[in-house]
C-alpha cells in the first residue's frame, strides 16, 4: 500500500514539476498557480500517508531503510517548499525541487532494494542521527537553490532584462534572505546529526570510522557550510563568491549521500 | 465644421526638435489667442509637454493651414519642421485628441501625468477664451474618453513613469523599501519626483547634496531629510541604499573605486544607483562590481518599454474604446447639426414673411387688430405649412445620424441649406451662440 500511495504523490508531484518548465521558460502563468499547488499539497498528503503507513507497519526504524530515508528527505524538501511558496509567496524553486523530489521519490518506489543494515546501525539513535541529517540536507539544498536563484535575479537586474523566470522571482534580498535562513536552520541540524553520527561510530568502529569516505565527504561539506556562513556572518559575502561555495557544499553532500550506494562500512556493509 | 490638429510628438521628432517648440506655462494663453487670429479658426487649444506640442483647431468651413503658427510663434521656418510633423482632419484629428488624452500616444503608454497636462491646457483656453461651445464640448469627451480607458482597461496599472520604474527596481532588488535610506546627489526635479515616489513607498530617510549647498537644505526641508555636504559624499553615501544622481556634471562622480568602498562598508549588502543625468554621474563600470545596480536614463526607458510590450492587449482594448468613442462623438457632431440648420431654416423664413408683411402693409393702409391678427396667423400658417416636411426630414435625418447613416444626413441637410441659401447664416451661428 505504501507504494500505491507515493505513486499518486508522485504523479501529482509531476504536475508541479511540469508547471515549473513551464514557468522557467515561458514565465507568466499565474492563472494555474492555485490548481498546481493544490494538486501538488494533494500530493505531499499522500507521500505523507505513505511514510506513515511505512513507520507504522514496520517500526520507526524503517526510516533507517535507505529508500525510507530519501522519500523522508524528498516529504521534508516539499514541506520547505511550501513554507517558501508561504512565505514568499514564490514558486520559483520549483523548478530545482521537483526534479530532486520526483528522482528520490521515483527511487524510493521502484528502485532495487537495498542490503539490510548492519547491526551497529540498529539504534534508536541512529534514527535521530538520520533524522537530523535529512533535515539538515532539506534545508541547504534551499540555500543551493536560493544561491543560483540569486545568480539569476542578479544577472537580470545587472543586464536590465527581465524575461522567463526572472520575471517571476521574488526580489533579490527576499532570495538572499531566503538562502541565509535556510543556512542558518540547516546548519545546526547538520552540525548535531554529524555529532550523533560520530558518537555512534566511535562506539561501534573505535577511531578508524574517520576512514569511511561517506564520513570523510560529510565532514568537507559540513566544512564548507561553516565557511559559508562565516564569510556571510563576517563579510557580507553573496551573489557570485557565496553560490560558488554553496555549489561545492552541495556536491560533496550528494557525493556524500552518493557513498550510500558505493557501499562502505557506513550502515549498510557488514 | 471640422478639426485640424498639427503637431510633432516623440516619435515625430527627436528631443532637440520639441526643445525649440516648447512653449513655457506661462506663454501658453499668448500662443492660444495668436491660434484663435489664423485665418479660419474659430475654436484653438495648444498643447505642449516635453513629449509634444500640438495644435487643435475648430473651423467652421474648409480647414485652415496651421502651418503659418508655427512660422510666427516659434519663428522657425515650416519647412525645416515638415518633415517632424502630423496633420490629422476631422475624425483622425478627434481621435489622436483621444488618444493623448488616454496616454496611448504617449511614450511611456499609460502614465497618467498627460492626462492632467491636458487638462491644464484646457484650463488656460478656457480663461483665455478660445474654446467655447464645440471644443469645448470635444476635449470634455476626451475626458471622458480618458476615463473609460482608464477604469475599463489595465493600461495605467503597471509602471508608469521614470519615478515608478525606480520604485519598482528598487523593490526588485530590495523587496521592501521600509527602512531604505535614499541619496540625492543633484536637487533636480527629476530626482525629487523619484524620492517622493520613494517615500510614498516606504522610504526611510533622504538625504540630498548639491553643490550649492542651500538647495540641497531646501530639498532635504520638503522631504523632512538631511542636507548633506557635497564635499562629504564618498564619507556619506554608503549609509544609502538606493544612490539617485542627477548632477550636471560632465565626468563621472561615482566610480568603480567608490564602489569598492562603498561596499566593503556596507559588507556587500546591494547598493542601488538610479543615474538620471545625461552625461552620467555613475561610471559604467560601477555596474560590473557584485552588489551594485546601476540604471541610467536609457536602462530605465528600456524596462519602460518592455512593459509597454507587456501591456499590449489592454493597449489594444483601450485602441478599441477610443475607436468606439470616435465613432460616437461622429455621430453627435451630425446629430448637433441639425439643430442649426432647422434654426437657420426657420429664422429665415420669419425673416421672408417678416419683410412681406411689412412690404404689403403700405399698400393695406391701417388695419384694424382683428386684420392684424387674420394677416399674421394666414403667413404663420402658410411658413408653418412649407417648414413641415424639411423639418421633419431633418428631424429623421438626425435619428439617422444615431444609426450610423451619418452620409445620408450629411447629405440632406447640405442640400436643405444650399435650397434655402442658409450657409451665411449658419456661418453667424456656429461663431456666435453656443
Amino acid at each position: 500500500m505504501p507504494q500505491l500511495w507515493l505513486t499518486i504523490a508522485i504523479l501529482l508531484y509531476g504536475i508541479g514539476l511540469a508547471y515549473s518548465i513551464l514557468l522557467t521558460f515561458s514565465g507568466r502563468r499565474e492563472k494555474l498557480e492555485p490548481f498546481v499547488i493544490a494538486m501538488v499539497r494533494i500530493g505531499a498528503l499522500f507521500h505523507f500517508v505513505s511514510l506513515a503507513e511505512s513507520v507504522w507497519t514496520t517500526g520507526r526504524l524503517s526510516l533507517l531503510a535507505l529508500q525510507r530515508t530519501e522519500s523522508l528527505l524528498a516529504f521534508l524538501l516539499m514541506v520547505l517548499f511550501f513554507f517558501t511558496f508561504w512565505r514568499y509567496r514564490t514558486f520559483s524553486h520549483g523548478i530545482f525541487v521537483f526534479p530532486l523530489v520526483l528522482a528520490l521519490t521515483l527511487f524510493t518506489a521502484y528502485g532495487i532494494r537495498p542490503a539490510d543494515l548492519s547491526a551497529p546501525a540498529r539504534s534508536g539513535w541512529t534514527v535521530t542521527h538520520v533524522v537530523l541529517i535529512v533535515a539538515g540536507y532539506a534545508a541547504l539544498f534551499f540555500t543551493f537553490t536560493a544561491s543560483i536563484l540569486y545568480l539569476v535575479q542578479e544577472r537580470s537586474l545587472k543586464t536590465h532584462t527581465f524575461s522567463g523566470l526572472a520575471a517571476r522571482l521574488p526580489a533579490l534580498q527576499t532570495i538572499d534572505e531566503l538562502g541565509f535562513r535556510s543556512l542558518l536552520i540547516g546548519f545546526p541540524f547538520m552540525t548535531l546529526g554529524l555529532v550523533a553520527g560520530s558518537v555512534i561510530a566511535e562506539a561501534a568502529y573505535g577511531p578508524g570510522y574517520l576512514r569511511d569516505p561517506k564520513i570523510v565527504l560529510s565532514l568537507v561539506m559540513w566544512a564548507v557550510y561553516l565557511v559559508l556562513l562565516f564569510t556571510r556572518w563576517a563579510a557580507g559575502w553573496r551573489g557570485r563568491r557565496a553560490a560558488v561555495l554553496a555549489t561545492a557544499a552541495f556536491v560533496t553532500a550528494s557525493l556524500a549521500w552518493a557513498a550510500n550506494y558505493v557501499g562502505s562500512m557506513h550502515g549498510m556493509a557488514p | 465644421m471640422n478639426y485640424t490638429l498639427l503637431g510633432v510628438n516623440h516619435r515625430t521628432a527627436p528631443v532637440e526638435v520639441r526643445e525649440r517648440l516648447a512653449i513655457p506655462e506661462s506663454r501658453l494663453p499668448d500662443a492660444m489667442r495668436l491660434l484663435l487670429q489664423t485665418p479660419g479658426v474659430s475654436e484653438g487649444i495648444v498643447f505642449s509637454t516635453c513629449n509634444r506640442v500640438e495644435l487643435l483647431a475648430r473651423s467652421p468651413q474648409a480647414a485652415p493651414d496651421l502651418k503659418p503658427f508655427l512660422h510666427e510663434f516659434f519663428r522657425i521656418h515650416a519647412a525645416e519642421l515638415t518633415p517632424h510633423l502630423y496633420e490629422y482632419r476631422g475624425a483622425d484629428a478627434i481621435r489622436h485628441l483621444f488618444r493623448v488624452a488616454s496616454s496611448l500616444d504617449s511614450m511611456v503608454v499609460g502614465e497618467s501625468q498627460i492626462l492632467g497636462q491636458v487638462k491644464e491646457a484646457y484650463a488656460v483656453a478656457r480663461t483665455v477664451g478660445a474654446v467655447n461651445g464645440h471644443l469645448d464640448h470635444l476635449l470634455t469627451r476626451a475626458f471622458a474618453v480618458a476615463k473609460r480607458v482608464r477604469t475599463e482597461t489595465n493600461v495605467g496599472s503597471s509602471a508608469v513613469s521614470v519615478a515608478s520604474v525606480a520604485v519598482e527596481l528598487a523593490k526588485k532588488i530590495f523587496g521592501t523599501l521600509e527602512g531604505k535610506n535614499v541619496y540625492l546627489v543633484g536637487a533636480g526635479k527629476m530626482s525629487e519626483l523619484a524620492a517622493k515616489h520613494l517615500l510614498a513607498h516606504g522610504a526611510g530617510t533622504i538625504f540630498v547634496a548639491n553643490r550649492t549647498h542651500e538647495r540641497a537644505v531646501k530639498l532635504a526641508e520638503r522631504f523632512q531629510g538631511k542636507a548633506m555636504l557635497f564635499e562629504g559624499l564618498y564619507e556619506t553615501a554608503a549609509d544609502a541604499d538606493i544612490v539617485i544622481t542627477s548632477t550636471g556634471s560632465p565626468l563621472p562622480i561615482f566610480r568603480k573605486e567608490h564602489g569598492e568602498l562603498f561596499l566593503a562598508r556596507r559588507k556587500n549588502r546591494p547598493m542601488f544607483f538610479i543615474d538620471i543625468a545625461v552625461p552620467r554621474d555613475v561610471a559604467a563600470d560601477m555596474n560590473k562590481l557584485d552588489g551594485i545596480f546601476v540604471y541610467d536614463i536609457d536602462d530605465l526607458q528600456s524596462v519602460i518599454a518592455g512593459h509597454v510590450s507587456g501591456r499590449r492587449a489592454e493597449a489594444e482594448r483601450a485602441e478599441a474604446i477610443v475607436e468606439a468613442e470616435v465613432r460616437r462623438f461622429e455621430e453627435r457632431i451630425h446629430t448637433l447639426d441639425v439643430v442649426p440648420t432647422i434654426v437657420s431654416l426657420q429664422d429665415h423664413l420669419e425673416a421672408i414673411r417678416q419683410a412681406e408683411i411689412d412690404k404689403v402693409r403700405g399698400r393695406l393702409g391701417a388695419l384694424t387688430p382683428e386684420q392684424e391678427i387674420a394677416v399674421e396667423a394666414m403667413t404663420r400658417g402658410i411658413v408653418n405649412k412649407v417648414l413641415h416636411t424639411p423639418m421633419t426630414a431633418l428631424k429623421e435625418a438626425a435619428r439617422d445620424s444615431h444609426e450610423g447613416r451619418q452620409a445620408e444626413a450629411g447629405t440632406l441637410i447640405e442640400l436643405v441649406r444650399r435650397i434655402f441659401n442658409l450657409e451665411r447664416d449658419s456661418e453667424k451661428q456656429g461663431t456666435g451662440k453656443r
